[in-house]
């Protein structure tokens, strides 16, 4: 029961690492339907801000948190206005392949300018974070509770966001129906570039996050949780908010569980294995319908 | 108020409008009327700025808006009932109303043109929390015109409001036409149903192939042989 228990606990953190990042794709998948293959390069690039936060400016968690996913907002529309923005017009698949060159080049650029070592976050703030509370066998770290709130605390954010404020309306309204937007006299770029800032900023807070939780950043950190994070996405079904919320949540939790019993060897295929069957079974995603609209 | 001169839009190698012209002054009601493919969707989108053209000017009262985004377009008072109704189908009928006002801060005045919109269509006020992608085809129609209101404009455009509805409900989105075009705004239409619109309307222009071919009042291209042979159906 303990083990179980202390399971969850895990699994909520891990899967709300997941949810943050899975926000990022689905919402720009949402509204441009690009797979922002970037994106787990930003959460990376969020990490590294992280530590050099904390090791050399010698801040604190939360200040090194708020610099990490300010610097990744800038990012993020930087990419978008660079990269994506001249092909507003190209095809899928050229847009797609920008993001796979947009990816490699901030892995290997990152690689190039800070060396492939991994590294770890100053001894001090590790050990005060990895303290906490203790129930018999169960173990509930600090860094843990932390994970948790701040996610929490961001998805709120981005409902009242998405749902309230007029921004958040033009988010909505750009990402079913682009020309009937423009009619309405929303301006579509911005309204793009304010979807790659809140995407970024999400992914720069889990980079920063997972650096502390796991102790240990390299330049390719991002791959394997972005992947996970995607199906996440997919899970939920792809350009809807709350599925990636659900989906990083059960891919934390499946995934964890899997490594809790003695297969930790098959946690990353079960992930794949999920992606699928979602693919086989319900294409469009846990929460995803085919819309049809009346004509 | 509204003057289009010498329109050119390409689609790649397709020349979809051929030097159109076409004026509407204040308070009319306009139609534009001709077969599938005849260029009337891309004359609005056109005027509206979703599509550059590659020639030609398209002026408000007086000013070249021609390179103006979609955007000031609307703010200066133009407002497009597109083709199809692209009414925002995951969103409420209330949000849908709401970002036709999107670039109004007056708070009153848009409470006050809902009022308005919900009078002339009861029925989205009773949807106004459900949404809209649930709503009929007839219910659609006239929330994009509702919508479309919302910006208080001085000049609506209508592609096809008639499209896919039954006659009885053709007749009352042209009585609802009217009164808005009663209460000042002026209008441009679009119509398949060139009997209603050339009824509607105080004048009209016919376009085929990118090209306008004929252009007279209302009532005077209604009785053209011509047009009764072509789009009349008879
Ligand atoms: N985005 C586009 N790309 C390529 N060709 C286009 C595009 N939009 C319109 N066309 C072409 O331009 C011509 C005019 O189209 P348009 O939609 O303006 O016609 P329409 O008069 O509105 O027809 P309908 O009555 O069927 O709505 C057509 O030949 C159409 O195929
Ligand atoms: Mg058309």
């Amino acid at each position: 029961m303990d083990q179980f228990i202390q399971q969850i606990i895990n699994g909520i953190s891990l899967g709300s690492i997941y949810a943050l990042i899975a926000l990022g794709y689905t919402m720009v998948y949402g509204i441009i339907k690009l797979i922002n293959f970037a994106h787990c390069d930003v959460y990376m690039l969020g990490a590294y801000i992280g530590y050099y936060c904390m090791t050399f400016l010698h801040l604190g968690v939360v200040p090194s948190l708020l610099i990490a996913m300010i610097l990744c907002t800038l990012l993020g529309v930087l990419i978008e206005k660079i990269a994506y923005k001249p092909l507003r017009n190209a095809t899928r698949i050229a847009v797609l392949i920008t993001a796979i060159g947009v990816s490699l080049f901030l892995e290997y650029g990152t690689m190039y300018f800070v060396s492939p070592q991994v590294r770890t976050f100053p001894p001090h703030i590790v050990k005060s974070m990895s303290a906490g509370i203790k129930l018999g066998n169960i173990n509930l770290t600090f860094m843990q509770l932390m994970i948790v709130s701040v996610t929490v605390l961001l998805m709120v954010l981005l409902q009242l966001t998405v749902k309230r404020t007029r921004i958040g309306k033009a988010m909505r309204a750009v990402s079913l129906d682009v020309d009937a937007a423009e009619l309405m006299g929303i301006n579509v770029d911005t309204t793009i570039s304010f979807t790659f800032a809140l995407g970024s900023a999400l992914a720069g807070a889990a980079g920063v996050l997972v650096g502390l939780y796991y102790n240990s950043i390299n330049p390719l950190m991002g791959l394997l949780p972005g992947l996970k994070a995607f199906v996440a996405a997919v899970f939920g079904g792809i350009g809807i908010i709350p599925g990636a919320m659900i989906g990083g949540y059960f891919i934390g939790m499946v995934e964890t569980f899997v490594a809790g019993y003695g297969y930790s060897m098959y946690r990353d295929a079960v992930v794949f294995a999920i992606l699928i069957l979602i693919l086989i079974v319900k294409p469009a995603g846990l929460l995803g319908r085919n819309v049809r609209e009346k004509v | 108020m509204l003057e289009i001169r010498d329109l050119n839009v390409y689609f790649g190698v397709i020349h979809a409008l051929k030097g159109v012209s076409l004026t509407v002054n204040d308070g009319e009601i306009v139609t534009l009327i001709g077969a599938n493919g005849a260029g009337k969707t891309t004359t609005l989108r056109t005027i509206s700025g979703l599509i550059k053209p590659k020639s030609g000017t398209i002026s408000l009262d007086g000013a070249d808006i021609t390179g103006l985004p979609a955007k000031e377009r609307v703010r200066l008072g133009i407002s497009h009932v597109p083709e199809g109704r692209r009414v925002f189908p995951a969103m409420t009928v209330l949000e849908n109303l709401e970002l036709g006002a999107y670039l109004r801060r007056d708070k009153q005045g848009i409470a006050k043109d809902l009022n308005k919109v919900y009078e002339h269509f009861p029925i989205l006020y009773d949807r106004r929390r459900q949404s809209a992608g649930t709503l009929s085809g007839g219910e659609q129609q006239m929330l994009a015109i509702g919508r479309a209101m919302m910006s208080r404009p001085r000049i609506l455009f209508l592609d096809e409001p008639s499209m896919g509805l039954a006659p009885l409900l053709v007749q009352e989105i042209f009585n609802i036409i009217k009164s808005i075009n009663e209460s000042g705004t002026t209008i441009l239409l679009v119509e398949q149903n060139a009997s209603m619109a050339l009824k509607t309307a105080d004048r009209a222009y016919v376009l085929e192939t990118g090209s306008i071919v004929i252009s007279g009042s209302g009532e005077e291209l209604a009785q053209s042989e011509d047009i009764k042979k072509a789009y009349l159906g008879g």
